[in-house]
């Protein structure tokens, strides 16, 4: 059985006079614990789907069950609660809240679970130490760099240990360096049995994932498998290729 | 998401503005400190009266000629001299629950002592007066039964006049003249403050009433006996009402009027008085509330003002809480309780604003500080139901936003 079973998924939006079909009948299962890059240029409808497969949209018509519960005819607070049960969010610009340290900022999910205060610090400690900052907990998100505050985010998406993790063009604004580190990242959560749904145009992101989805149009015009890139070993010889 | 949770966020999201949250809250500070400062000042302000008034004496009726209700107007009360010195006489002796009625006769004169010359109030009383408004002598003699009875040329002063004409000096012995007429000082009365009015009680003259109606004040009214008013005391336990009915009925017997003639002479008690100066006081409060409740209403359209420039600005903020797993409600609360927040801390600013106000002006005006807990819990009540409702479109604005919408916004 699918983590994520979508059937004939359809959105339509209207915008002013015009009528853009965003998805024209998507169909796609996604096991648990693989690495699914989507890919597309603009407007392919690629970002719909995802924000669907986050249940932060809602299609037109068409079936979309995710861990085996029926999601797209949920009310919006029922859709919340799926989102903070199953779901991580990671963003191209992090959307960390600024006036928050890294530890409230991952702490923020359970916020709206309803953990108790002593199990929210301990889970987000945990979940910073994890992505590997846990000499930054009370940084604020503009003391951090890039790449830690796309830790921060990664953080805060696991913190509520999540089915999928949804990423939305996660390097799209990082060096080509913290890119690899992030990928990495990801590698070894997906590793580790998280199920990791990558939204990206670049080839470069996608090669890390073990299949690619692409969009065209608001239907999917390829899904292949693929021996996926080591994140892990591309970094090393980018570390060796910088001390060359 | 709790209470806490929502309280930490809002304060959070105030001090990420400091200023901009202080010149919101403006409006309800305003607005609740001049709540609380009318309240106390106002308070105060009775207080002071009913004080004053008390000082007056207790279980006090005052009698005094005509009729101040006819027709609404205040018909020469005081200048009819329908009351005379055999009217107190009866309504001491045959009212019952009355202690004292002391008949009393005020004008106004210079006081001359030597080259010193004082312009003062000329009280004609008997004893019976002082022993009426509990004064007591400080030094020398009340007036003798001789003088009492039939008059005679003596005098008490006041503390105000003894220190005008003779400062440090004693005086009694000496001889003042009022309107040309000599009265040897036999005596001192003791302090009495100030009166219900507000004037010095203690800047007067006492004659015997016999003398002071003949030679000083009432020389017209000397065929007639009449006084200017009757003091009465009534006995300590006794009701004010049963005396006042007992005085009004021998009054009208003995001034033979028929049923359905008005009175000619009216009862005063302090609690009418109190009435009076409350009502005055109720115009200004109305005024002054009418202030504060446009301050309030103009503070509630600031912070409403204020929380759509927050949601705005905060759209990718509340994309972000959506997307993290915020409930349309767990939004809609965090705005709701930010701006009760915001209201809570300007009424909160508000009453100390107030009471320092209150405060100040106590201390000038010599007044007891008076503190309304009620007021205090009604502007706490009052702040926080404005900052709900200030509040509510806004959050439910926020709660609305699309989690797609609002995580594309800048």
């Amino acid at each position: 059985m699918a983590l994520i079973e979508v059937r004939d998924l359809t959105r339509i939006y209207q915008m002013g006079d015009e009528t853009v079909t965003a998805l024209a009948g998507v169909s796609l299962d996604v096991t648990e614990g693989s690495f699914v890059a989507v890919m597309g240029p603009s407007g392919s409808g690629k970002s719909t789907f995802m924000n669907i497969i986050g249940c932060l949209d809602k299609p037109n018509a068409g079936r979309y069950r995710l861990a085996d519960e029926e999601v797209s005819s949920l009310s919006a607070d029922a859709l919340a609660s799926v989102r903070s049960r199953r779901i991580g969010f990671v963003f191209q610009q992090f959307n960390l809240l600024d006036r928050s340290n890294a530890l409230s900022n991952v702490m923020l999910p359970m916020v709206y679970a309803s953990a108790d205060r002593k199990e929210r610090r301990r889970k987000a400690e945990a979940a910073l130490v994890r992505v590997g900052l846990g000499d930054r907990m009370e940084h604020t998100p503009l003391q951090l760099s890039g790449g830690q505050q796309q830790r921060v985010a990664i953080a805060r998406a696991l913190v509520n240990s999540p089915k999928i993790l949804l990423a939305d063009e996660p390097t799209g604004a990082l060096d080509s360096r913290t890119s690899l580190d992030i990928m990495a990242l990801f590698q070894e959560l997906n590793r580790e049995g998280m199920t990791v749904l990558v939204v990206t145009h670049e080839q470069d992101v996608a090669e890390f994932a073990s299949r690619v989805v692409r969009f065209r149009d608001g239907k999917v015009i390829s899904d292949k498998e693929q021996v996926p890139r080591d994140a892990a070993a591309s970094l090393r010889g980018f570390e060796t290729e910088v001390a060359a | 998401m709790t209470l806490s949770d929502s309280l930490s966020s809002a304060f959070e999201a105030l001090r990420a503005h400091k200023l901009r949250s202080i010149l919101t809250m403006l409006g309800i500070v305003i607005g609740v400190a001049a709540v609380i400062a009318t309240v106390s000042i106002g308070g105060g302000a009775r207080e002071e009266v009913v004080g004053r008034i008390k000082s007056l004496g207790a279980n006090l009726i005052i009698v005094i000629p005509g009729n101040i209700t006819q027709g609404g107007v205040r018909l020469g009360t005081g200048q009819s001299a329908t009351l005379n010195d055999d009217d107190a006489k009866a309504i001491e002796k045959e009212v019952r629950p009355v202690l004292v009625a002391a008949p009393l006769l005020r004008g106004g004169a210079q006081v001359v002592f030597g080259g010193t010359n004082w312009g003062t109030s000329i009280f004609g009383v008997e004893n019976n007066y002082f022993e009426a408004r509990e004064w007591d002598i400080e030094t020398g003699r009340l007036f003798s039964g001789e003088e009492n009875q039939r008059g005679g040329q003596v005098a008490l002063l006041g503390l105000t006049v003894k220190n005008q004409l003779f400062g440090d000096d004693d005086p009694i012995g000496q001889t003042i003249r009022v309107k040309n007429v000599p009265f040897e000082i036999i005596g001192v009365m003791g302090r009495k403050g100030q009166s219900a009015q507000g004037q010095d009680q203690d800047d007067a003259v006492f004659l015997p009433l016999q003398s002071a109606r003949q030679r000083v004040i009432g020389t017209s009214r000397a065929k007639n006996r009449s006084v200017g008013s009757i003091m009465v005391k009534v006995r300590e336990g006794e009701e004010m009402s049963d005396a006042e009915t007992e005085i009004k009925a021998l009054l009208r017997q003995r001034h033979r009027l028929r049923e359905g003639d008005e009175d000619d002479f009216t009862l005063r008690n302090l609690s009418d008085i109190l009435a009076t100066v409350e009502a005055s006081a109720r115009v200004l409060s109305i005024g002054l509330a009418a202030v504060a409740a446009v301050s309030l209403l103009v503070g509630g359209i600031g912070i409403m003002n204020i929380m759509l420039v927050s949601v705005t600005e905060r759209t990718r903020e509340i994309g972000v809480r959506m997307a993290v797993g915020a409930r349309p409600t767990d939004v809609m609360g965090q705005f709701l309780i930010e701006a009760t927040t915001l209201a809570l801390l300007g009424g909160i600013a508000g009453i100390l604003l107030g009471g320092v106000g209150a405060q100040i002006v106590s201390r000038f005006a010599g007044w007891p500080l008076y503190v309304d807990v009620s007021a205090i819990v009604l502007a706490v009540v009052v702040s926080g139901l404005i900052g709900i409702g200030a509040g509510f479109y806004p959050a439910w604005r926020a709660s609305r936003l699309d989690p797609v919408e609002a995580l594309r916004s800048a």
